[in-house]
């Protein structure tokens, strides 16, 4: 039986974990990656201490920090419903479930899919998330970028400068976001702002080939080797089955770090924390992990044998 | 020792997390810019029938994405 199951190792799993470790609980770390979105940010000029760092570097000073502890890590590990059984929690896995006495939930947030067909089908085949990733490998072609905000924009201009010609396929009327951003776009001579857009299927054969969206109420085929989809971001929230969670799905939290379920803790961007920032996810691990060790050593366990 | 080729672009974080790691295992690799190489990048979309980076070849099989345990399994293998 562990003292603590961390869910997640971005800012707030690993801040928890280096706290875990120093309370020397019976600490498991459980997830997909280390360093979560953190490991995916650009450049980072505000996290104290650090007057410029990128976001990976970040991620790899955090897994240092981690490995300098005895802890053990299961890396690629999704873990889905966290429930409560007795007086302790349960984490569902593939491998089987594991149980603990208190969980913290800091599994964070991933980008939001289209739900439209062809999506999944042309997943690496032309349809992409990460446009600083791949955007280089579709050069000297007709692409679009679907969404409307920042990252979008940032998209479109990282593809401006490689593409052929960049259809911006926005649903709402306008774009949202930085100004200077949409000025350079609307001066670029290779985008194509799509406005009341929206994206009804991605079409290929063994590559993507077409885009199909209704514009204004028009319907329009357009020809494209890309599709690159930057729509915001969902909270990771399967593990918090029997959580509460606001109309986003974002699990409620007090400021404890306490979810409704006596146990479960939950800490960073998959929290309401009204603020996703790298900082703000880590010193929510730490208050989340110091709200675990408190409930351990204040609640009665039926079994307390080690 | 087995060929590794990784297939990046400069830009991409979980290329930097692949090299990185396989830096780690003290294993040496051919890292191939498909930003600039572009002729290298067609080989790998044919090869692997997939438009992503990183793609890392070892043992004659095409990983995509940094997907440690796979690496793992392969070096292990070698």
């Amino acid at each position: 039986m562990y003292d603590v199951i961390i869910v997640g190792a971005g800012p707030a799993g690993i801040t928890a974990a280096v706290y875990a470790a120093r309370k020397k609980m019976r600490t498991l770390v459980l997830t997909k990656n280390i360093g979560g979105q953190a490991a995916l940010s650009g450049d980072v000029e505000n996290y104290t201490g650090f007057q410029f760092i990128t976001g990976i570097e970040l991620a790899q000073k955090f897994e240092e920090h981690l490995k300098g502890f005895d802890i053990e890590v299961r890396i690629d590990v999704e873990a889905s419903c966290i429930n409560k059984e007795g007086d302790h929690l349960l984490v569902n896995t593939p491998s089987g479930d594991i149980s603990a006495r208190s969980v913290i939930l800091a599994t964070g947030r991933r980008p939001r899919n289209l739900n439209v067909p062809g999506e999944q089908e042309y997943r690496n085949r032309g349809v992409t998330w990460c446009a600083t990733c791949d955007a280089p490998l579709f050069s000297g072609m007709d692409v679009a970028v679907i969404g409307g905000g920042n990252s979008a924009m940032d998209a479109a201009l990282q593809l401006d400068t490689i593409a052929n010609k960049v259809y911006l396929v926005n649903r709402n009327d306008d774009l949202a976001g930085d100004e200077i951003m949409k000025e350079k776009l609307l001066a670029s001579e290779k985008v194509e702002v799509l406005n009341l857009a929206e994206t009804n299927e991605i079409i290929g054969d063994d590559f993507v080939t077409n885009l199909r969206v209704l514009v204004d109420g028009e319907e329009r085929l357009l020809v494209v080797g890309g599709v690159f989809i930057e729509i915001g971001s969902v909270p990771v929230n399967a593990p918090a089955c029997e959580a509460e969670k606001n109309e986003w799905g974002e699990v409620i939290v007090n400021e404890r770090c306490e979810t409704n379920v006596p146990g479960l803790f939950a800490a960073g961007d998959v929290t309401d924390i009204p603020e996703k920032q790298i900082i703000a996810a880590a010193g929510q691990g730490c208050i989340a992990l110091l709200s675990a060790f408190k409930y351990l050593s204040t609640h009665k366990f039926e079994n307390e044998t080690k | 020792m087995a060929d590794i080729t990784v297939y990046s672009t400069p830009t991409c974080p979980y290329c930097k997390m692949v090299k990185a790691f396989l830096n780690e295992k003290g294993v040496e690799f051919k890292d191939i810019d498909v930003s600039t190489d572009r002729d290298a990048g067609k080989t790998m979309i044919e090869k692997s029938g997939q438009m992503g980076v990183p793609q890392i070849e070892i043992n004659d099989k095409i990983i995509v994405g940094f997907n440690k345990e796979a690496l793992e399994r392969e070096l292990e293998s070698v």
